[in-house]
């Protein structure tokens, strides 16, 4: 290795002798700066931006794998996947301009559901930048109202520094993505490689502890409230808590409900769960709330697909708030009781404070609630269902699984009858509801799982290797074919996905607000014509393709892509078309208003 | 249509600065918020991204360096309700980019701007122009046969006043600074 001497600007007077830094490319600082940051995997695409940096791989061998996907939408949701399977920061790599837009919607995804990713774009060369140069596009521009942070390293020697102070904003405080601009000659200039500190970042704090007089003002709320409830998002998962509110809840006899994203982050299977709220949450969720005289909402963002009707929704409920972002708070629910800070943290704090309290008439109101009006569907008619194929799922897996779910019927069904057990059990787009994100971010979070299981049973000395959980696939007909060419890379890296497409023939979500809110006008929602065949799909992406047509069906097909542990399995569930998901508030209606049936008169004559 | 409302609901309302009963007016302030960014390159970007972004309005805004080179100072005017304005003050404060948030609003400080303003004139209409601009102890800045242009700083109100008084010389172009604000120091209590 070449010896260079020490800058000559330091004085060395006084300073122990420091080792001599080596002079390396751009590129393989950025390399080494990634293995420092504790990266495992790549998900990435080259092109002429990045190619130095892919050659530099190829040359170095890198710590981490690189993983070649197939569209650059894909990686971003595979990282996505990975993240929130694993709870560490996901990396993409793509080339400039088109590479770097193909990502913009899973930065947007990432953006809206917190998921901190770390997306490296390539650029071209700085003295080009501005002169609308080959594949350039100002990826920072674009990127500015969806990400948490971005940087554009214009001098190779902050290209350490910047990785670290990039992947350090991802992961702290509330997380998101951030986007690291590389321009082609900063790649390819050569500086000294000295790992240390991130770059300086005076105006970046995040809460951690919160107050302790707020949280002792949350308990006493909690100890006087007679019709308390535990309004839980997914900050709680992401902040680790999902065990002390577990303990909280199970101590003080307080029923729990669920956002779309806090799904696991209390066991469903809890005689205090009353599942999911909001606009396909229970009904029982959403009576509850709407006589609770107390909402303990942990780590949520009061989202209108959960409040529906802002100024009709807990009309009744004094609102404690733990969150760790600022402008969260308050944001649309003003709220009696904020209480700022990491949430893992300030449920520790509360812990201690509060303790049990006889609220015996409320949990009996809950549960005539959910007698009156169960999760439920017609089980009678011998049609396949989709809702039964995920229970089914839930029955062949006992819950220990790792569902990921796409956007539309699909994810509704998906939420509503796997009863979530484990935190990070659920994976799905809430926020932008993005359509194609399920087969990508399944596949992330497969090879998230699969590393740590062997890393795990590398480690453990008892000779018995760890099994990576199952991960599944959720899919409508619709999303799937929005990313299913991932399903190459899948099979390419043999893993052993079970993805399930019910498969309608419709965009089913739509067909159903058309059919309940626009007079059945079914206007361009019938996949049916230029659906592919989707056994011959997998199979020509070297997957083992299965059909279920007939609900006798389901199990065997379940039990026969259980058996298959070497490549993804997708099977396509023939289900009845016209299912709607229900229960249902309208998109702006008041909670009060849920539809809990198709309206239909012969069923009321 | 008569409506009753829960405790909550008028606490909410009233917390974020919302009508209460039927008639109630609509409580948007005007709120001067002064700004600590970092000066590098994409900051001013993202500030004036997140206006647009999240719908905030952003009545006026003037940037300049403090006496470190590696800050600047936002002086942002914005109305809104009070959970609309909180929103701003945390989005802002949200920024990687920005050191520190403040809103001026409420406690004692002085508001200034500056407006280079040209009028048409004539050797009639000279020395009336002139008498205003000694009212406003506005700045003769430069003289042309046709026109004239003048400096006036002072709070908004005086400027408005000072282009209301020119507007029927005929005016011919205005240029105005954005408002800068810093609070005061009471030595004397207040
Ligand atoms: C990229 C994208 N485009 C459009 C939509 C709007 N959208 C929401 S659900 C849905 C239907 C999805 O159909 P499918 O994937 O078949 O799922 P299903 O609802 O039938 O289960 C559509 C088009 C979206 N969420 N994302
Ligand atoms: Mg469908």
């Amino acid at each position: 290795m070449t010896a260079v001497t020490a800058h000559a600007t330091k004085p060395a007077a006084h300073a122990a002798p420091e080792p001599t830094p080596e002079v390396l490319s751009g590129a393989e600082i950025l390399i080494r700066a990634l293995e420092a940051e504790g990266v495992e995997i790549l998900f990435g695409h080259p092109g002429g931006a990045v190619i130095k940096l892919y050659d530099d791989m190829d040359r170095v061998k890198p710590k981490f794998r690189h993983v070649l996907v197939r569209h650059e939408q894909g990686g971003t949701h595979a990282a996505e996947g990975y993240a929130k399977a694993t709870g560490k920061v996901g990396t993409v790599v793509t080339t400039s301009g088109p590479g770097a837009t193909n990502c913009v919607t899973g930065i947007a995804d990432a953006f809206m559901d917190s998921v901190p990713i770390v997306v490296l774009t390539g650029q071209v060369p700085t003295h080009l930048i501005g002169n609308d140069a080959f594949q350039e596009c100002d990826i920072i521009g674009v990127t500015r109202s969806i990400t948490k942070h971005s940087f554009l390293v214009r001098d190779v020697t902050k290209m350490a520094a910047t990785i670290k102070a990039a992947y350090h904003i991802a992961r702290t405080g509330r997380p998101g993505p951030v986007v690291v601009d590389l321009p082609k000659d900063v790649l390819a200039a050569k500086a000294p490689y000295m790992p240390g500190d991130a770059l300086e970042l005076r105006g970046y704090s995040y809460a951690q502890q919160g107050d302790p007089e707020a949280i002792a003002t949350a308990a006493r709320m909690i100890q006087a409230a007679e019709r308390p409830l535990f309004y839980v998002g997914g900050g709680t998962i992401n902040s680790g808590a999902s065990e002390v509110l577990t303990r909280i809840a199970r101590k003080t006899g307080i029923p729990v409900t669920t956002t779309l994203h806090g799904l696991g982050a209390f066991p469903e299977n809890d005689p205090l769960s009353v599942g999911m709220l909001g606009m396909h949450g229970t009904w029982y969720a959403n009576q509850a709330v709407q006589n609770a005289d107390l909402l303990i909402a942990v780590g949520a963002r009061f989202d209108d697909r959960v409040t529906g009707k802002l100024e009709a929704w807990a009309p009744h409920a004094k609102v404690i708030h733990i969150e760790i972002d600022p402008a969260c708070i308050s944001k649309n629910v003003p709220v009696d009781c904020p209480v700022l800070g990491d949430v893992r943290l300030v449920l520790e704090e509360l812990e201690p404070q509060v303790g049990p309290k006889d609220r015996a008439a409320w949990l009996a109101r809950i549960a005539a609630w959910r007698a009156e009006c169960p999760l439920d569907y017609a089980t009678d008619d011998g049609a396949l269902h989709p809702q039964a194929v995920v229970q089914a799922l839930r029955d062949k897996t006992g819950g220990n699984a790792v569902v990921v779910t796409d956007v539309g019927q699909n994810q509704m069904f998906g939420a509503q009858y796997f009863t979530y057990v484990h935190p990070r059990s659920h994976i799905t787009s809430g926020g932008l509801g993005t359509m194609g994100f399920s087969v990508p971010a399944a596949m992330g979070a497969a090879f998230g799982l699969r590393d740590a299981a062997l890393a795990a049973s590398a480690a453990g000395g008892d000779g018995a290797p760890a099994e990576p959980l199952p991960v599944i696939s959720i899919n409508g007909d619709g999303g799937f074919l929005m990313n299913s060419q991932e399903l190459g890379v899948a099979a390419a890296h043999r893993l052993p996905l079970k993805i399930v497409i019910l498969n309608n023939g419709y965009l089913g979500m739509v067909r159903q607000w058309q059919e309940l809110f626009h007079e059945e006008r079914y206007s361009h929602t019938d996949l049916r014509p230029s659906n592919p065949d989707f056994v011959k799909l997998a199979e020509a992406y070297g997957c083992v393709g299965l059909r279920c047509e007939r609900a006798e069906d389901i199990r065997a097909t379940i039990d026969a892509a259980w058996e298959v542990t070497d490549r993804p399995v997708v099977m396509d569930f023939r289900t009845v078309q016209k299912e709607l998901v229900f229960p249902m508030v309208p998109a702006g209606a008041a909670t009060d208003d849920m539809i809990t049936q198709r309206f239909n008169p012969e069923l009321t004559a | 249509m008569a409506q009753t409302l829960t405790p909550q609901q008028i606490f909410r309302r009233r917390t974020a600065g919302e009508p209460v009963a039927p008639g109630d007016a609509p409580q948007d302030n005007r709120h001067v918020i002064s700004v600590l960014l970092e000066n590098s390159v994409g900051a001013l970007n993202r500030v004036a991204n997140l206006f647009s972004a999240r719908g905030f309005n952003l009545e006026s805004v003037s940037v300049g360096e403090t006496d470190d080179p590696a800050i600047s100072r936002l002086t942002i005017v914005t109305t809104g309700n009070d959970r609309i304005i909180g929103q701003v003050i945390q989005q802002l404060g949200n920024l990687v980019d920005s050191l520190g948030v403040d809103d001026l609003t409420g406690s004692e400080h002085v508001e200034r701007e500056l407006c280079l303003l040209k009028v048409a004139c004539d050797a009639s209409t000279r020395g009336e122009l002139m008498d205003v601009a000694k009212i406003f102890r506005a700045n003769i800045i430069n003289v042309a046969p046709d026109s004239m242009m003048f400096e006036v700083t002072g709070p908004t109100t005086k400027v408005n006043a000072f282009i209301g008084m020119m507007r029927p010389m005929g005016i011919r172009e205005v240029a105005r600074s954005g408002r800068v604000a810093m609070r005061r120091q009471l030595i004397f209590g207040d």
